[in-house]
């Protein structure tokens, strides 16, 4: 077929009609050509926010039939071992979706799996902007934006999980009500008013449905639109590499490529997710049976993105402080109360604020929008793998009973393990990681100062074998060159020894330790000592012919 | 109406260049420049090899036409297949399952080779320029907010100031307020206290006897002559109450038979029959069920936090999360050798709240008096 010469009558019709009313000719002007950057890790964001999209859709199609209320019924549907017994009509009604509407037990279980992949994505997505250093002036506003809709996205998922009312959402439950009763002063209050009672009361239901398809995937859509549209406005960050800089965008126009793309990638999410739908059985809530505070199944799991708090509740020690002796009040439940506020405070407060403690530390106030290779921060790394190791060992134990039961260890010495590895494993991933980062940083001075291995092995006239080393490809070149130092404060000390304002007291002083530590060009790409040895030994001929000699001092030495 | 009645008060580049209504200069909004043809060379777009091009367009195609196939293929599961036992839902929805999958999964991966490899290869760049706004904006918009700020009065006038925000206040209030009823017990918030420790065994039948202790399920009352073999575990709930959920979240019991020699100290004899002993099903920790029992190291065992009591020595923590003892109910045997409560626990059971306050301590004090 023939290429268009001019934009068909059935484009321009509609569009003269809107852009009389609206002008939004100025806009696509200069939004259609928009240009993104290219990178996989760029795409992780997208699994997150296509699957909230599919949410909504699942969703929604589950409220036709989905009844939120805890009256008692005897059951008649077509689950036949079932049948008769008594349960809440939000379970029957669960029930009801799975084996009485066609489609419903695969829509049922998509919007479940939908859900894990929506927090596992904006998980991944969150890790890649942080290793990568995205969050940095301008984006701290995105990215607080972004802490705010991972905390709701785990309120949303913990609203919905409770509502088919099944034995093991209700021990979910049960255990939500443990935690939050155990709260000082407020605890019993929160329940009542949660529970509308005691619980379980004959109220959560309704009210968990109220949230978690009104109130919360309201705020969770408001966030996410503001989420894109701050995306949008500051365009996308880029990673380093040839003819990219920190004031412009190298890629593909949104119109067509993009736009294609994206299109192609939220259907493979949603294959993804109907397949999973179809294949992986997810929460076959017709086994559990219905809600009972009298009974539990041995071997219940919360869904992954709630592990971390169940692993955190598992190795506590029995803690318990009655603060006014027999008085009725003062009793604080530390086995409770720490491990539901600590990790979760510790990990969300940490991401919300670790902008602004960075750029405390290293004083850097300027834009960024070339992204940081991890290993060319390597504190920040450092890090945010030791605050990995801590989230990851309290999931893992939050399953310890399975880990046990596979693996034929002795579930006590699950918990002691883990009691011990929550300190451990994070110090140890630490160290790992920050040499890790500098062995990777020398890995790239010796390509960029000596060139790649060549395979020619060459024989020098004095017998001497070396082999021969070409430059890296460009592009490879390019990108290890875009590391740009850590910024430090200005830190050292005058003539007089005193160091400058603002690092005097107690936290200055720290600040400016700190910043020494975390700033700073640890192992520069151009390798002053190996041209130094070249030039002794005299072999800076027209090759690099060198290996790189590792430099084996301490690296600080090598800051300046 | 038009925009021309303003005039007066517009700077020159506000005038309209044509009056909003009548049809636009030119021809149209996308038709006016000629856009670049596929085949001309722009920088940074490189295009595909034509006969490479026209090779993936067929195996576009075929994904597409997978897409139409499988759809269609949704639709005749949807009619063919129905619902209801488990193997029916099993089989529709294996069917509509997979012809979903195939029919998204195809037309991805067509789009996904239409872009790789009909679309041209990009490499476009875009200048960014700095967030900041440029000083004459900011020094623009700063004096327009204290012009604004001052022909508002807000500053000036102290008196409507204030009552703005007194008024304020009390106002953002009302949604907390509102809230209240969230609780329908009706009662003061210090009252909950005196909910949590009781449990329906504290009550008595409509004959004023007390309540007899039922299997869980069945609802079979337990006469202590049936229940004699040693290392027998029933999970047991309140005669009356076996469907009453907010109820059992506390009165759940776990009733063990053991042998006279194996009972330590930690157990009130008085408060057991002929070697059953019968203590809250609701773990101490986050009120789980303490479901599992093991017969021969007495261990109860929590399936969510795997807090373990020793049932043979009052029920007293020996691992996990749980700080404290599940409570120990007072049992006997009615006229007809029934099992029935003596009364209500003496601590109460489940989680703790800050309310709670030392009970076990509080107990053994009265006991003591006593």
């Amino acid at each position: 077929m023939s290429e268009l010469k001019t934009v068909p009558q059935a484009i321009t019709g509609p569009s003269n009609f809107l852009d009389e009313r609206l002008g939004g000719a100025n806009f696509l002007k200069r939004n259609l050509r928009k240009i993104f950057p290219d990178h996989w890790s760029f795409l992780l964001g997208e699994i997150a926010l296509y699957s909230f999209v599919i949410l909504l859709l699942t969703g929604t199609f589950l409220t036709f039939w989905y009844k939120p209320s805890m009256m008692e019924v005897a059951y008649d549907g077509s689950y036949a071992p079932l049948r008769g017994v008594m349960m809440s009509e939000a379970y029957a009604s669960s029930l009801e979706i799975s084996f009485d509407v066609r489609g419903g037990l695969l829509i049922r279980q998509m919007h479940h799996w939908a859900a894990l992949l929506f927090v596992a994505g904006m998980m991944v997505h969150a890790l890649r902007v942080f290793f990568t250093g995205a969050y940095r002036k301008p984006r701290e506003i995105n990215w607080i934006i972004g802490v705010l809709l991972l905390t709701l996205a785990l309120a949303e998922g913990l609203t919905g999980y409770s509502l088919p009312d099944d034995l093991l959402s209700g021990a979910g439950l049960r255990i939500t009500e443990g935690v939050a009763i155990s709260l000082p002063l407020v605890g019993t209050y929160i329940t009542f008013f949660l529970f509308g009672g005691e619980y379980p009361g004959h109220d959560v239901i309704s009210r968990f449905y109220s949230l978690h398809i009104l109130l919360i995937p309201g705020i969770l859509l408001a966030l996410i639109s503001a989420h894109m549209v701050l995306m949008w406005v500051q365009k996308h960050t880029q990673m380093p590499g040839k003819g990219r800089t920190n004031q412009n965008v190298v890629g593909a126009p949104f119109y067509p490529a993009f736009m294609a793309k994206a299109g192609a990638y939220f259907l493979f999410t949603l294959g993804v997710i109907a397949g999973l739908g179809t294949f992986a059985q997810i929460n076959p809530i017709w086994i559990f049976g219905p809600y009972t505070p009298a009974d539990v199944s041995a071997g219940s799991q919360p869904d992954f993105y709630m592990g971390f708090l169940e692993g955190a509740l598992r190795i506590m020690p029995p803690w318990e402080i009655n603060l006014f002796g027999t008085a009725h009040a003062g009793t604080l439940p530390l086995s409770v109360i720490i491990p539901a506020l600590v990790p979760m405070g510790i990990i969300m407060t940490g991401l919300a604020l670790y902008p602004f403690l960075e750029r405390w530390v290293t004083g850097d106030h300027r834009e960024h929008h070339v992204a940081d290779r991890p290993r060319n921060n390597p504190h920040r790394t450092s890090i945010g793998i030791s605050a990995m190791t801590f989230y990851g060992v309290l999931w893992l134990l939050g399953a310890n009973d399975e880990i046990s039961a596979f693996f034929h260890i002795s579930l006590n010495w699950t918990t002691y393990a883990g009691r011990v590895l929550i300190f451990l494993g994070p110090a140890l991933a630490y160290l790992i990681t920050y040499r890790m980062c500098l062995g990777l940083q020398r890995s790239d001075q010796a390509v960029i100062s000596h060139g790649v291995e060549s395979g020619v092995i060459k024989r020098l006239p004095h017998g001497e074998f070396i082999e021969v080393h070409t430059p890296p490809a460009e592009d490879i070149e390019a990108h290890m060159r875009g590391k740009q130092p850590v910024p430090m404060l200005p830190v050292a000390e005058d003539a007089a020894g005193i160091p400058p304002k603002g690092m005097r007291g107690p936290l200055g002083r720290l600040r400016a330790r700190m910043s020494k530590a975390y700033g700073g060009e640890k192992i520069p790409l151009e390798d002053p000592h190996g041209h130094e040895e070249h030039a002794a030994i005299g072999h800076g001929g027209e090759e690099e012919q060198h290996a790189a000699v590792g430099s084996s001092d301490d690296d600080r030495s090598l800051t300046h | 109406m038009t925009d021309n009645e303003h005039e007066i008060e517009q700077p020159d580049e506000r005038v309209p260049k044509r009056v909003i209504g009548t049809p636009p200069p030119g021809t149209s909004m996308l038709g006016t420049v000629e856009a670049p043809r596929a085949e001309e060379e722009v920088p940074g777009v490189t295009l595909q090899d034509e006969a490479k091009a026209r090779k993936a367009e067929k195996i576009v195609a075929l994904c597409f036409v997978i897409t139409f196939l499988a759809a269609i293929a949704f639709i005749i599961s949807y009619v063919v297949f129905q619902v209801g036992s488990p193997e029916a839902t099993g089989a529709s929805n294996l069917a509509l399952g997979s012809s979903l999958t195939v029919a998204i999964l195809s037309l991805a991966i067509g789009i996904v080779i239409w872009v790789r490899q009909i679309m041209p290869k990009y490499s476009l760049v875009q200048e960014r320029h700095p967030m900041v706004s440029d000083e004459e904006d900011r020094g623009v918009v700063g004096k327009t907010f204290v012009q604004g700020a001052n022909e508002s009065g807000f500053v000036k006038r102290k008196l409507l100031r204030r009552t703005l925000l007194l008024g304020a206040a009390p106002l953002g209030l009302i949604p907390l307020v509102l809230l209240r009823d969230l609780d329908n017990t009706k009662m003061p918030g210090s009252q909950f206290n005196k909910l949590l420790r009781h449990t329906v065994w504290g009550e008595k039948t409509k004959e004023g006897k007390p309540l007899r202790l039922v299997v869980e399920g069945t609802g079979q009352p337990i006469r202590a002559a049936d229940f004699n073999s040693p290392g027998g575990i029933l999970s047991v709930v309140p005669e009356g109450y076996e469907h009453d959920l907010t109820a059992l979240a506390k009165a759940t019991l776990i009733l063990i038979k053991f042998r006279p020699e194996e009972l330590k100290s930690g157990v009130r004899q008085n408060w057991t029959h002929d070697g059953i002993v019968a203590y809250s099903k609701i773990c101490t920790h986050v009120g789980c069920p303490a479901a599992l029992y093991e017969q021969n190291t007495h261990h109860i065992l929590c399936p969510c936090h795997q807090s373990t009591f020793d049932a043979a020595d009052g029920a007293k923590v020996i691992f996990g999360p749980a700080a404290r003892p599940l409570p120990q109910l007072p049992i006997t045997v009615d006229s007809e050798g029934y099992l029935v409560a003596q009364g209500d626990f003496e601590v109460p059971v489940g989680p703790s709240y800050w309310e709670r306050g030392d009970a076990e301590a509080e107990a053994r004090a009265k006991g003591g008096q006593a």
